[in-house]
């Protein structure tokens, strides 16, 4: 295979000067000539609102925009568990380098050295941003921030606020972005959908929106065009992600020349709820917080039929502790996930549908008593009971993994720009910084660096030397052309006139994807999804209705283009997972394994990010490289016993 | 085990049906079986897929997260902003929570702050006017201070936290008589004027909140729907921290305070 190999421009220099050297090396837009520049900000959560709000702080032109009805909305509210941060304020041994080591090495090797220290670098600055915005983090009864441990971490470095650390950080960045909004220097468009990525001369030069409620489509030219548009889990249909998370902004990037990288790289979240019902909507996520004081269990045998408060203790197993004596219930997440499946797979599995192991509060109640678990945990608990009517300070908590975060995303060099220049990536969206397994309390802590504290240094590199240039005019016949194309494509879908809904079809989608492509792949599933992807979306073509029309609030229209960019996703996820001949973090080949049932990476053929080129619909895209190297983090096979 | 007293029942739905903000809107009534483990709004999703079988428009509604956390969500379900379960955004509602033969109302959130969209959609932008008023602290990227330099009380961090657990769905001002926004500006009030980082912007964010709040919301009249519809449990005490922290900032003399 030929493969055209990447420059990620990655600065020279020892690993802890690279970031410190590079600010200083970059070329700076002065502060008064910062207003010539307009920059669009595409998504509103924690990565495009703290990146919007930080470059209209700097006196950058920015236009934002969201889909939602405000930028509070966005799925990284609900996260849940919290952020890390190198703070070491427990003592206990933590440090930059740490959080890079334990970052590099829990992503199975799989990311790249430089971005993952600058990321551990900043994580420090954010924890700081966050608490003089107001954010509620919880505080020990000396007034001092608290901390808890979080799986793939021996030391306790993750700041939350209460369940709700998402919701808190957003609410943060949602408040510095209105505060811009009404000095003037953002302008934010509400209920706006990005349908396309507009390139001049191979540059991006603007996006193309639909108005959600009125259906005009209108186009928007800058000077740069960010994407913090998230992740792209709901391929699965059934995810932990919120009912509109989508990959439209991106897919649409890649098919104007933006590389993909990595999508095999998929998360599994071991701790949700399980499915009760075939037309459930999604899946509910428990922090995995709730794995420090939790213990996970399955019975001994296979059909249980005995409710588990009747299982003897000498009748249970509990499989992590067992297994990884040293990590316990807090192996990284790709661990805990598969050996969920593995004994539900082997007949184990508890609840009605025996779809599901125990998460265990009894030890935890008995040791700290009812009211510090609660105080810990409250508002978990109360959710889950909402969901099942079943009562987790008496019975169990039933949990089993579940799509959660996508690891995979638009390739990005160092300044966090796509292959596309003027064209940048942030957050969930980008590919940088996880490898190909996140850790937890890893997701807040990337997307707020990125959009605090790279991002609005980097951007400026990049447009320092275009000072003069104009944006490029929205009357130029590519946009013209970019939105005669969005209006066709409306008109399309509302004319198909077929018989099933959208969501049939994300729902078939789905299944294939999780079969084939899930927690486990395999060389015969992966070639079964790459032949009934394209045969399912051909009829969804033909046969899929959508009923209503473009001027108004259209929500089945809405699903129809972002369902129809899952298909081509689909596809080329499972190629993805097919060339990668190797186990590495959340993608699982079963061919490739230790004789303990581990992910068996190999090394020498598969160091790489591998980046796709979109070569027109219809058409085998070609995989380019970026060569990974390791001089800080040496390759081990990862071990949590 | 949860799925142990699951069940089927039959409900009948009667739900506003509103093509656009001008059109006039009226009832519309369909008939659902559901399984009692299934969510309010999965049955929504249900009776939208036969709908769009029938070749009828689905019903236009709100939700996202699903969780009970974006604030997406939310409708009058018989009458109640987010239904019959106390704490509950109308994603977390489940259908255990009805009979069979149940006949279920279901409105979009009334307010003249809150103009219908489509259906139960309704537009609750005039929420974010309040914040863009002063619902913020002004601190500059990278001009933050050592996280730990300010002590912050654990009594006042968590009471704080209690007022931020807000999500802005809007059931508060559906809620009240009045369609009074006091529960929703108290909460962001409190949350940033309990904590010291929020003293320096403390009453004009309190005097400039409160006067766009009242450009777009009716008065308060002390009827407390707003706490018994709110999600979060959200406290009246906020109100009359609110109130009076508007007085105060009214009578103050800021440039000799020293707080803007």
């Amino acid at each position: 295979m030929s493969e055209n190999i990447l420059d990620s421009k990655v600065p020279e220099g020892s690993i802890a000067d690279k970031w410190e050297n590079h600010k200083f090396s970059m070329n700076l837009v002065n502060p008064n000539n910062k207003r010539k520049f307009e920059i669009i900000v595409v998504g509103t959560g924690l990565a495009g609102a703290s990146a919007a709000a930080s470059l209209g702080e700097l006196g950058y032109r920015v236009k934002a925009f969201t889909f939602h009805d405000t930028p509070r909305r966005a799925h990284s509210i609900a996260a849940q568990g919290g952020i890390n941060g190198a703070k070491n304020y427990t003592n206990d041994g933590d440090s930059v380098h740490r959080l890079f080591y334990d970052t590099v090495k829990g992503g199975d090797f799989r990311s790249r050295e430089a971005n993952v220290h600058r990321l551990a670098e900043v994580s420090t600055n954010i924890i700081d941003q966050a608490t003089a915005q107001g954010v509620p983090f919880a505080r020990d009864y000396g007034g001092l921030l608290d901390n808890r441990s979080f799986g793939g971490a021996q030391v306790s470095r993750t700041f939350y606020a209460r369940g709700q650390t998402g919701q808190q950080l957003l609410i943060g960045a949602y408040s510095a972005l209105m505060r811009q909004v009404a000095a003037g220097s953002v302008e934010l468009h509400t209920r706006s959908e990005l349908l396309d990525v507009v390139t001049k001369d191979g540059q991006a030069c603007g996006i193309v929106v639909r108005d959600l409620l009125s259906g005009e489509v209108t186009p928007h030219s800058a000077h740069a065009v960010v994407l913090a548009t998230g992740g792209y889990g709901n391929v699965y249909f059934l995810s932990t992600n919120a009912m509109m998370c989508n990959v439209t902004a991106a897919w649409r990037a890649h098919r104007k020349g933006a590389f993909f990288a990595n999508p095999c790289y998929t998360q599994i979240h071991p701790t949700c709820i399980p499915a009760s019902d075939d037309f459930q909507s999604k899946l509910t996520l428990m922090s995995e917080s709730l794995r420090n004081d939790g213990r996970i269990w399955v019975p001994n045998i296979e059909g249980e039929s005995r409710s588990a408060a009747d299982i003897p203790e000498t009748e249970r197993d509990y499989y992590l502790e067992r297994k990884y004596p040293a990590f316990g219930n807090l192996v990284p997440r790709d661990v805990a996930s598969r050996n969920a499946k593995t004994v539900v797979d082997e007949g184990r599995g508890v609840g009605p549908l025996a779809n599901g192991v125990y998460l265990d509060f009894s030890a935890a109640i008995e040791r700290d008593g009812l009211e510090t678990i609660s105080a810990k945990y409250g508002n978990l608990f109360d959710m889950y009971q909402r969901i099942t009517g079943e009562n987790p300070y008496q019975t169990p908590m039933r949990i089993y993994p579940a799509i959660h975060y996508t690891m995979g995303g638009l390739w990005v060099d160092y300044h966090l720009m796509t292959t596309v220049p003027g064209l940048y990536s942030i957050g969930e969206a980008n590919f940088s910084d996880h490898g190909a397994n996140r850790l937890g309390a890893s997701a807040l802590m990337q997307g707020l660096a990125d959009g605090y504290f790279v991002l609005p240094y980097t951007i400026g590199d990049g447009l320092a030397g275009r000072l003069g240039e104009s944006a490029v005019p929205t009357s130029d016949p590519v946009f013209t052309q970019a939105v005669a194309s969005v209006e066709a494509d409306t008109q399309r879908w509302l004319s198909t006139n077929g018989t099933k809904s959208v969501d049939y079809y994300h729902r078939e989608l789905g299944r294939i994807v999780w079969d084939n492509i899930g927690m486990e792949r395999n060389k015969e599933g992966l070639e079964r999804a790459i032949s009934d992807i394209p045969a399912l979306r051909e009829d969804f073509l033909k046969n899929v209705r959508v009923p209503g029309s473009a001027d108004t609030l259209n929500q089945s229209l809405e699903k129809a283009g972002r369902v129809d960019d899952f298909f081509e996703l689909a596809e080329l996820m499972a190629r993805d997972a097919l060339t990668r001949e190797e186990s590495c973090g959340g993608h699982f080949r079963e061919e490739y394994q230790t004789p303990e049932g581990e992910a068996q990476r190999n090394d020498e053929n598969f160091a790489h990010v591998a980046a796709w080129e979109w070569n027109g619909a219809g058409n085998t895209q070609t995989r380019h490289r970026e060569e990974l190297t390791f001089e800080n983090v040496a390759l081990s096979q990862r071990s949590y016993k | 085990m949860s799925t142990g007293n699951a069940e089927i029942i039959n409900v009948t739905i009667k739900v506003w049906r509103q093509n656009g903000p001008s059109d006039d809107g009226h009832f519309e009534t369909y008939d659902q079986a559901i399984t009692t483990d299934a969510s309010f709004l999965e049955m929504l999703d249900l009776l939208n897929d036969s709908l769009n079988e029938q070749g009828l428009e689905p019903i236009a509604f709100e939700s996202d997260c699903r969780e009970g956390i974006c604030g997406t969500c939310g409708v009058m379900i018989n009458g109640r902003a987010h239904g019959p379960q106390k704490a509950t955004a109308t994603c977390q509602l489940h259908m255990r929570e009805f009979q069979d033969g149940d006949e279920i109302v279901v409105e979009p959130f009334r307010a003249a702050g809150f103009p219908v969209i489509r259906d139960l959609a309704v537009d609750r932008s005039p929420l974010d006017r309040i914040i863009e008023a002063g619902g913020y602290i002004s601190v500059n990227t990278g001009a933050a201070s050592d996280a730990n330099l300010t002590p912050v009380p654990k009594d006042a961090a968590d009471q704080a936290f209690d007022a931020a657990a807000c999500i802005g769905c809007g059931a508060c001002v559906a809620a009240c008589p009045n369609s009074a926004a006091q529960l929703f500006t108290s909460a962001k009030i409190g949350h940033l004027a309990l904590l010291p980082q929020g003293q320096a912007e403390r009453w004009s964010r309190t005097e400039e909140m409160v006067e766009v709040m009242e450009e777009f919301f009716g008065s308060c009249t002390n009827h407390g729907e707003c706490h018994e519809a709110c999600p979060k449990e959200i406290s009246l005490d906020f109100i009359a921290f609110m109130n009076r922290d508007y007085v105060k900032a009214k009578i103050k003399n800021r440039a000799l305070s020293g707080q803007a």
